[in-house]
């Protein structure tokens, strides 16, 4: 690099501001295009709204769980809790609001208390917010639990926190026990109700995206980033950890409370095994998804859980019974050979267009040395 | 002249070896201190009993006469007390600029302080520092892609971002090229004159230390072995001994 | 709940036949962790399929056993057949991960458990199956009568106890036993002193899944096996693990015994419905009590 060169590359990095977070034109290229999906998407596939709602709920497991998993260094196998949690706050909520909860679950039509249509909006909106909050004051109280845990007690103890409360909330017969709610039903038709949660699930999607791009910016995304890279270290300069993380885990929850909410909401009945605290197939997607994309990126997420769902909505039924080896051969594979993820590898491929730095010179060969 | 580091008859044992033996220390505020000894001799022990790495046996640590043999790491790191690790760390995949940020002080943060963006006189300063040791150029380069005499110099430009009140250097040179010591020696001086920090630092390298130090503990076997000036220090019997081998 | 308890109380026999049910399944689960400590602590993988390998060892003793021959002879079947599925697991799967951090390995196998537990459903259906080995029926009356014993838990305990003396002779006296003992101690020193790290991991895994195969043969016959009850034997090998630490022969076997123990009780007072719970909560409970244990040491669980 001659002299030149770099004094034009030194005016170049002082007019841009330091931070490394800039959006770049590329992302807001990538971001508009996905709006726009988001809005055309339901009128140009009409006959999957619930899929493509489902692909944002999808969006949301992903970047909640790259919160901890991949900025924060984190591997919770149990954040499926909060999505089952929220659910059922939620549910519980709507239903309390206006009638006694334990008569309604304890009849399988609902007691055949009817709802009217100012009563479930106003449920479902009461509903997510205490499904949100909830959640989120559950992941502060189960943070004293599990942050004294590291690395591999970590994961497994978040796993049996989201299998336990499937089994705890089956054997409760308030809430429904294993034979589950049915929820209040939509005062409306059928493409009404699935219009009216497909806008949520977008929103809440976008939201998180928004927020977490937010919070990335600011001292919480360097601290959390900092923990991921050398916890120890960081404890040694004084950063607030156990603050760090569980703020961090109650944001995943504060969404996934809402994403919970919304699901059970759509899908019109819940039930604790496969609905609500699904750590095999949910729990363990979100996890699949932010690794397919790239772990620790803010894009990684959400082009995982995109890719995953599409491929996954659309293979499925060919697979005639093997669809779930199918999925862990995936994972493995995922895991095992492209464990960067499709937005990590094109980071190293292409740190420009992410206007990450590397010397050219020393550090692809540093990298093979090691 | 106060003490910011008052060690009184500290031991520490590992299963059934005994690293420190009934030591004390005073590490006086706006000196530097030096800690030196030969190899197993428990410096790196002493310091993680201060710095709250592990619980002791008995004995008292103060710190600004406040007792911290009992609080946790990052307690200790908030009342103004830092550390640097023999084997260097720093945030790996971050670059240096995001490194020296995240080592503001944390002593007051409230908890909202989370949520706050970086004003400008931090980047500043941030910038200022790295240029301070010598790494400007390198400053929006992923950290773990420095070679590790420039790691050293990284996490000493942190240390110095936190404005901690003293600081507890492991080995600062080791690793380091010999041309590169004298330059090194001479920032630690000035961290110490002109920013004011107090340093406690564990070494091997005798013509470092000599020159730097005004006050040399050395241990031995897990004891304290002698005190004093440097002069007195580079003519004991007993240290050029310990250093030697003999017993 | 509260009836379950008075009665433990009225009836003291009761306790008897909880803490020897206890102590015959408890035995079953310490093989299952051992391998797990094996594994956990030769190559630094943290095998979530773990389970899945005893459930397949099961289905070997379920399937011999529908063919009309008794389950038992399955067993040297089972460990021949799940040495070879661990063998092949390694070479194409966990020695790619070894090297990794200790996530990788963790998802690694937490996506093969799910793939072993779809084939094992759709092989052989979700029903829950018993290998019919005959002796349910021959009981051992004790005490009087008042509590009695099935002699294929005994049978199975025996058996048990033979394995676990087997792998441990095993381990002390043959030339690879002493191998893994060298690698889990310092797996590079090992390699530089010309131990084929690489053969000896291999092996490790392999036995493991053998040891697994083996604990399966007999949950088979004195329990039932279901292809998606492999989940809970493999948190029941981290819970005793991370209970005893690896490396602890004596303190695995102590807190298999303890955990078969609690899962007794637990099922008699909570109902058999909680018995997942009642592991998940034990799992809980220690991981806490680590946890306090650590902070006195101004330490994290790591």
């Amino acid at each position: 690099m001659t002299a030149a060169d770099e004094r034009a590359q030194e005016v170049a990095t002082t007019a841009e501001p330091t931070s490394r977070r800039v959006f770049t034109f590329n992302d807001y290229m990538m971001f508009g295009a996905i709006v726009i999906f988001g809005i055309v998407g339901p009128f140009l596939f009409p006959n999957y709204t619930f899929q493509i709602a489902v692909l944002w709920l999808m969006v949301l497991f992903a970047q909640t769980w790259d919160v901890m998993g991949g900025q924060m260094g984190y591997n919770s196998l149990g954040n499926i809790f909060f999505f089952g949690a929220g659910m059922y706050i939620c549910t519980v909520t709507q239903i309390g609001l206006f009638t006694d909860v334990g008569n309604y679950t304890s009849s399988s039509d609902g007691g055949s208390f009817q709802f009217t249509p100012d009563q479930y909006y106003i449920g479902v909106a009461v509903g997510l917010v205490f499904a949100a909050i909830g959640s989120s004051l559950l992941a502060v109280a189960l943070g004293w639990i599990v942050f004294g845990l590291r690395g591999p007690y970590f994961a497994i103890g978040t796993l049996g926190i989201a299998l336990g409360a499937g089994e705890l909330v089956g054997a409760w017969e308030w809430v429904g026990g294993g034979g589950g709610i049915p929820i209040p039903v939509y005062p409306g038709s059928g493409d009404g109700k699935s219009f009216f949660y497909y806008t949520l699930c977008f929103g809440a999607a976008m939201a998180t995206f928004l927020f977490l791009k937010w919070l990335y910016s600011t001292r919480f995304g360097l601290a959390i980033n900092a923990i991921r890279d050398d916890e120890e270290k960081a404890e040694a300069m004084g950063i607030h950890t156990m603050r760090h993380k569980t703020a961090a885990w109650a944001i995943s929850a504060f969404f996934l409370g809402i994403s919970g909410g919304l699901f059970g909401n759509m899908t019109g009945f819940i039930e604790p095994l496969e609905v609500a605290f699904p750590a095999p197939t949910f729990g363990l997607f979100m996890v699949a998804m932010a690794l397919l994309g790239g772990k620790g990126t803010i894009w990684g997420p959400v082009v995982g859980a995109i890719l995953f769902h599409i491929v996954k909505e659309a293979t499925w039924t060919y697979f005639l019974g093997w669809q779930w080896v199918a999925l862990g051969v995936i994972i493995i594979v995922n895991i095992v050979y492209f464990q960067q993820g499709i937005v990590g590898w094109l980071q190293e491929k292409y740190p420009h267009w992410f206007g990450i730095e590397v010397e050219a010179r020393n550090a692809g060969a540093k990298r093979a040395a090691e | 002249m106060n003490n910011l580091i008052e060690v009184r008859n500290v031991s520490k044992a590992f299963g059934g070896v005994v690293a420190n033996d009934d030591i004390s220390i005073d590490v006086p505020e706006g000196q530097i201190t030096g800690l030196i000894g030969p190899n197993g001799s428990g410096k790196t022990t002493l310091f993680n009993s201060i710095v709250g790495y592990h619980p002791i046996d008995s004995g008292s640590i103060k710190f600004k006469g406040k007792e911290i043999s009992k609080i946790r790491v990052q307690q200790i790191a908030r009342l103004g007390m830092l550390r640097t690790f023999q084997q260097t760390r720093i945030y790996a995949n971050m670059n240096c600029v995001d490194n020296m940020l995240i080592s503001v002080p944390h002593r007051n943060a409230k908890f909202f302080d989370m949520f706050k963006p970086y004003p400008h006189e931090l980047h500043e300063q941030a910038e200022h520092l790295l240029e301070f040791v010598g790494l400007y150029e390198k400053r929006k380069l992923p950290s773990g892609d420095l070679s590790f005499g420039q790691q050293k110099l990284l996490e000493f430009a942190m240390a110095l971002m936190n404005k901690p009140e003293i600081l507890l250097l492991d080995e600062p040179t080791a690793g380091i090229n010999p041309t590169l010591i004298n330059g090194l020696i001479d920032r630690l001086k000035r961290a110490n004159t002109e920013f004011g920090i107090t340093l406690f630092v564990i070494e091997h390298n005798m013509r470092v230390i000599m020159n730097m130090a005004d006050t040399i503990y050395c241990l031995a076997h897990g004891e304290l072995l002698a005190s004093g000036e440097p002069e007195k220090i580079q003519n004991d019997q007993r240290v050029i001994d310990a250093y030697l081998g003999a017993h | 709940m509260l009836d379950n308890l008075n009665l433990l109380v009225i009836a003291p026999f009761l306790n008897v036949q909880l803490l020897l049910d206890g102590l015959f399944i408890g035995a079953i689960f310490a093989l299952a962790a051992y391998g797990l400590a094996l594994v956990w602590g030769v190559m630094n993988v943290k095998n979530l399929c773990q389970g899945e390998y005893v459930i397949m060892g099961g289905y070997f003793a379920w399937y011999i056993g529908s063919k009309g021959i008794h389950p038992m002879f399955a067993m040297p079947v089972a460990i021949v057949g799940m040495f070879g599925f661990g063998w092949f697991i390694y070479k194409i799967i966990i020695s790619r991960v070894v090297e990794k951090d200790m996530f990788t390995s963790l998802l690694a196998t937490f996506g093969l458990a799910i793939v072993i537990q779809q084939g094992l459903n759709l092989a052989f259906g979700p029903e829950v199956q018993v290998a019919n080995s005959g002796y349910p029926t021959h009981t051992i009356p004790m005490l009087g009568g008042s509590i009695t014993v099935a002699e294929i838990k005994f049978y199975s305990f025996l058996i048990c106890c033979a394995l676990a003396g087997a792998v441990i002779f095993f381990m002390k006296t043959s030339r690879m036993g002493q191998a893994i003992r060298a690698t889990s101690q310092d797996a590079r020193a090992a390699k530089v002193m010309g131990i084929d790290t690489e053969q000896v991991f291999a092996f490790t895994y392999a036995l493991n899944a053998a040891i697994c195969g083996a604990a399966g043969v007999l949950i088979s016959m004195i329990w039932v096996i279901q292809p998606f009850y492999g989940i809970t034997h493999s948190i029941r090998a981290f819970v005793i693990v991370t209970a005893a630490g690896f490396g602890n022969l004596v303190g695995v076997i102590m807190a298999a015994f303890g955990l078969g123990v609690a899962e007794q009780y637990g099922g008699f007072v909570f109902g058999a419905e909680m018995q997942q719970a009642t592991v998940v909560g034990m799992l809980l409970l220690v991981l806490i009590w680590r946890q306090v244990q650590m902070s006195r040491y101004r330490q994290a669980v790591q």
